[in-house]
C-alpha cells in the first residue's frame, strides 16, 4: 500500500515537471493560466498523498490551503486581470522554443545531479522528489527569463513558488504550520501587488511589454 | 515580556492606524509617535538583554542575544530618526503635488509595516519566519519605492520585486534543505526550524545537505544584501523611491539581510567542522562587491544612485570582514554595520533636502548648497567625509581594523581593498565638493528641513570613531564570539 502511494507521489512529481516544461513552450497567456491551475491541482493531490503516507494531519490542512490559494483564488485573480486588461487572447512570439527546451533538459539534468547525493540521504518518502522540485524551480526561472511580457513573467514567478512548495512537502514532511501560513500570506499579497502593478505599468507605458522597462541603465 | 510585546505590536498597530488616517495632516506626527514608542520599547529590551544575557520568549519563538538585540536597537533608532526626517520632506512633496492623500496614506502605513517586518526578522528564532519576514519586507518596500507612480519608479519597483522575489525564493529552498537536515537529527516534532535548537545540534547536521542549503541561502539573502552580481535592483530602488525610503533601505534592510546570512553561517560552520567554505564564499563575493561598486560609483550622475553604489561597496566590505572571521574582523564588521547605517542614512537625509531644493537628482545641476543652506551643505560634506573613512569618524576605525586584519591574514586581498577604497574616495569627493561649494541658483524651501537627525547620526558616528563605550564594546565582543572564528 505504502509503496504504491510513494510511487504515486513520484508520478505526481513527474506530472509537475511535465507541466513546467509545457509552460516554457506555451504561447498563449490563457493556456499558461490553465497550466498553472493544473500545477495547483497536482500539488494539492501530492500533499494529500504525502499526508496519508506519513500520518501528518497538518498536511491535510496545508493541502486545503494550496487548493484554495493555487487552484481557486490565484487563477481567478489572474483571469480577472487578463479580462480587465483585455489580453485574454494575446499570444507572444517566443524565440526558439526548441533551443529553450534543450536548455530546459540540461537544467533538469543539472538539478538531478545537484540533488542526487542528498536524495540518497533523505528519510522522507520518494528519493527523486527533491531533484524534481529543484528542476521545477529552475524551469520556472527559465520561463521568466525567456518572456518579455509582464503577465507570463508573473505566472513563471508563481510556478517557482509551486516548485518550492513541492520541495517543502515531499523532501521534509511539510514546514511547520506558522511558516506555511506566512508563506501563503506573502504569496497572496505578492500576487495582489503584482496585479495592481500590471494596471499601472499598462497606464504608464501603454503596453505590458517589459522591454519598455529598460530605461534605468548603469551610466 | 512586555517590552517585546510593545516592540512588535506598536509598528503593526501603527501600520493599521495609519492605513486609515495616514492622509491627514497630523499623520506625520503620528508616524513619529509610533516610531518613538517602538524605539522606547527597543531600549528597554536592549537594557534587559545587556543585563541578563540571552533570553527566550513566546515559547522559544523569539530569541534575543547580543547579535540581534544590538540590531534591534539600531533599527528602531534609525526608524525613529527617518520618521522625523520624513515630516518636512513629505510636507514639501505634498505641496509640490508629488504626494496625493492616498499616496501619503500608503506611505505612512507601509513605513510602519516595514519597521514591523524588520523587527520580526531580527527577533524571531524561527528560520522560516525569518524568511517570511524578509519577503514581507520586500513587499512593503516595493510599494514604498513605487509610491510616486512615475514610469521610472514603476520600472524600479518591478525590477526590485522580480529580482528580489526570485532571489528570496532561493533562500526558501535553502531553508527547506536546512529543515530537512534538522529533521534527520531532531525529528519531525522537535521544532527543527528554531535557530537555537539547530545551534545546539549543529555539529551533527549532515554536511552535504548543509553545504547546499548554505549556497541557496547565501544567494537568496545575498540578493537582498546587494552583493555583486545580484545588485541590479539596489541602485534603481534607491534612486526612484522617496528619499526616506532610500535611507531605511540602506540603513536597515541591507543590514537585516546580512544578519540572516550570519545566522546561517554560524550553523553551517558548525556542521562543516571548521571548513573555510562559508568564509571563502563571503570573502570572495564581498571583495567583488567592494571593487565593482567602487568603479560603478565613478560613472554615476545621479546623487542617490551614487550613494546607493556606495552602500553596495560598504555591504561588500562587511561581508568580507565577516568572511575573514575571528574576533577582530567580526568586531570590525559589527562596528561597520552600525556606523554605516548611521552615516549613510544621515547622508540620505541631507541629500533628500538638497534634491528638494534643487528640484533634481542630477549632480551637475546641484551647486552651492553651502550658500543656500549651510546646515544641509555641511551635513552632506561631513557625511561624505565620514562615509569615505576620514579619520575621526567611526567608519575609519572599522575600515582600519578590516584592512589591517586583511593584511595580516589574507594579504592578497589588501591591494584590491585599498585600490577600491581609493577610487571610491576620489570619485565621491570629486562629486560632492562642487555640490557643496560654489555658486547657487536654488531657492529656499517653504518648510524648514529636519536637520537634527543628520547631525545626531553624524555625532554618534564621530563618537564611535573616538570612543566606544565599554558596554557597547563588550556587546560587540559577545556578538563576535557568537559568530565564531
Amino acid at each position: 500500500m505504502s509503496t504504491l502511494l510513494t510511487q504515486f507521489v513520484d508520478l505526481l512529481g513527474a506530472l509537475l515537471l511535465i507541466l513546467a516544461f509545457a509552460m516554457i513552450s506555451q504561447r498563449r497567456i490563457l493556456s499558461m493560466i490553465h497550466l498553472f491551475t493544473a500545477q495547483g491541482v497536482v500539488l494539492t493531490l501530492a500533499t494529500v498523498v504525502v499526508g496519508v503516507v506519513t500520518h501528518q494531519p497538518h498536511l491535510y490542512l496545508s493541502a486545503f490551503m494550496t487548493f484554495v490559494l493555487k487552484v481557486l483564488l490565484i487563477p481567478r485573480l489572474l483571469h480577472r486581470v487578463v479580462d480587465r486588461l483585455d489580453i485574454r487572447w494575446e499570444t507572444e512570439t517566443l524565440i526558439n522554443v526548441p533551443t529553450t527546451m534543450l536548455i530546459g533538459i540540461l537544467v533538469v539534468i543539472f538539478a538531478f545531479n545537484l540533488a542526487m547525493p542528498i536524495s540518497r540521504l533523505s528519510s522522507a518518502l520518494a528519493s527523486g522528489t527533491l531533484g524534481i522540485a529543484l528542476a521545477c524551480i529552475l524551469l520556472s526561472f527559465l520561463t521568466m527569463i525567456t518572456r518579455s511580457k509582464a503577465v507570463p513573467q508573473v505566472i513563471g514567478f508563481l510556478a517557482m513558488e509551486n516548485g518550492l512548495f513541492f520541495a517543502a512537502t515531499s523532501a521534509t514532511y511539510g514546514m511547520p504550520m506558522v511558516v506555511e501560513l506566512g508563506i501563503a500570506l506573502d504569496v497572496l499579497i505578492g500576487v495582489l501587488i503584482l496585479g495592481v502593478f500590471l494596471f499601472q505599468i499598462r497606464e504608464q507605458f501603454d503596453s505590458l511589454d517589459i522591454r519598455h522597462l529598460e530605461k534605468l541603465k548603469e551610466d | 515580556m512586555l517590552s517585546l510585546d510593545i516592540l512588535l505590536a506598536t509598528p503593526l498597530i501603527g501600520g493599521a492606524v495609519l492605513g486609515l488616517v495616514g492622509h491627514r495632516d497630523r499623520a506625520r506626527d503620528v508616524n513619529v509617535a509610533f516610531s518613538l514608542a517602538t524605539f522606547a520599547a527597543a531600549c528597554a529590551l536592549t537594557s534587559r538583554v545587556v543585563r541578563d544575557g540571552p533570553i527566550f520568549a513566546w515559547d522559544h519563538a523569539v530569541y534575543l542575544d547580543a547579535l540581534n538585540v544590538f540590531l534591534v536597537a539600531l533599527t528602531a533608532f534609525v526608524g525613529l530618526t527617518t520618521s522625523i526626517f520624513s515630516r518636512p520632506y513629505m510636507r514639501t512633496e505634498r505641496d509640490r503635488g508629488k504626494m496625493t492623500p492616498p499616496r501619503l496614506r500608503l506611505y505612512h502605513s507601509m513605513y510602519q509595516l516595514f519597521t514591523f517586518t524588520m523587527l520580526l526578522a531580527l527577533t524571531t528564532n524561527n528560520l522560516g519566519i525569518l524568511w517570511v519576514a524578509m519577503e514581507a519586507a520586500t513587499l512593503t518596500t516595493v510599494l514604498l519605492v513605487s509610491v510616486y507612480r512615475t514610469a521610472a519608479s514603476l520600472e524600479a519597483a518591478w525590477k526590485y520585486f522580480i529580482l528580489c522575489g526570485v532571489g528570496i525564493a532561493q533562500a526558501l529552498f535553502g531553508t527547506v534543505l536546512m529543515y530537512m537536515a534538522a529533521e534527520r537529527v531532531i525529528g519531525p516534532e522537535g521544532g527543527g526550524l528554531l535557530w537555537s535548537n539547530l545551534e545546539a545540534v549543529k555539529a551533527q547536521l549532515d554536511p552535504q545537505i548543509i553545504t547546499l542549503a548554505f549556497a541557496f541561502l547565501f544567494i537568496g539573502y545575498g540578493t537582498k544584501v546587494g552583493l555583486v552580481p545580484l545588485h541590479n535592483w539596489l541602485p534603481d530602488a534607491h534612486a526612484e523611491g522617496p528619499t526616506p525610503v532610500s535611507a531605511v533601505l540602506s540603513g536597515l534592510l541591507l543590514n537585516v539581510a546580512l544578519y540572516a546570512i550570519l545566522r546561517c553561517k554560524v550553523l553551517t560552520d558548525g556542521a562543516l567542522h571548521g571548513s573555510a567554505l562559508t568564509g571563502r564564499l563571503m570573502m570572495g563575493f564581498g571583495l567583488l562587491s567592494v571593487v565593482a561598486a567602487a568603479f560603478f560609483i565613478m560613472r554615476q550622475r545621479d546623487v542617490k544612485r551614487m550613494f546607493a553604489y556606495s552602500s553596495i561597496e560598504h555591504m561588500g566590505l562587511m561581508t568580507f570582514a565577516f568572511g575573514m572571521g575571528g574576533p577582530i574582523a567580526s568586531f570590525a564588521g559589527l562596528l561597520h554595520m552600525t556606523v554605516h547605517s548611521l552615516v549613510k542614512s544621515a547622508i540620505f537625509f541631507a541629500v533628500g533636502h538638497a534634491t528638494q531644493k534643487a528640484g533634481t537628482q542630477i549632480m551637475d545641476e546641484i551647486r552651492g548648497l553651502l550658500r543656500i543652506s549651510p546646515t544641509v551643505g555641511w551635513g552632506m560634506m561631513l557625511g561624505a567625509l565620514a562615509i569615505l573613512g576620514m579619520p575621526p569618524f567611526g567608519v575609519f576605525a572599522s575600515e582600519f581594523l578590516i584592512v589591517t586584519t586583511a593584511m595580516r591574514e589574507h594579504a592578497w586581498a589588501t591591494p584590491f581593498l585599498l585600490v577600491a577604497l581609493g577610487v571610491a574616495f576620489a570619485s565621491v569627493f570629486h562629486r560632492v565638493q562642487p555640490m557643496v561649494f560654489g555658486d547657487s541658483t536654488m531657492k529656499r524651501l517653504a518648510h524648514p528641513p529636519a536637520l537634527l537627525p543628520v547631525f545626531v547620526h553624524l555625532g554618534i558616528g564621530l563618537m564611535l570613531g573616538l570612543y566606544i563605550p565599554p558596554y557597547l564594546s563588550a556587546w560587540y565582543r559577545q556578538a563576535a564570539a557568537m559568530l565564531g572564528s
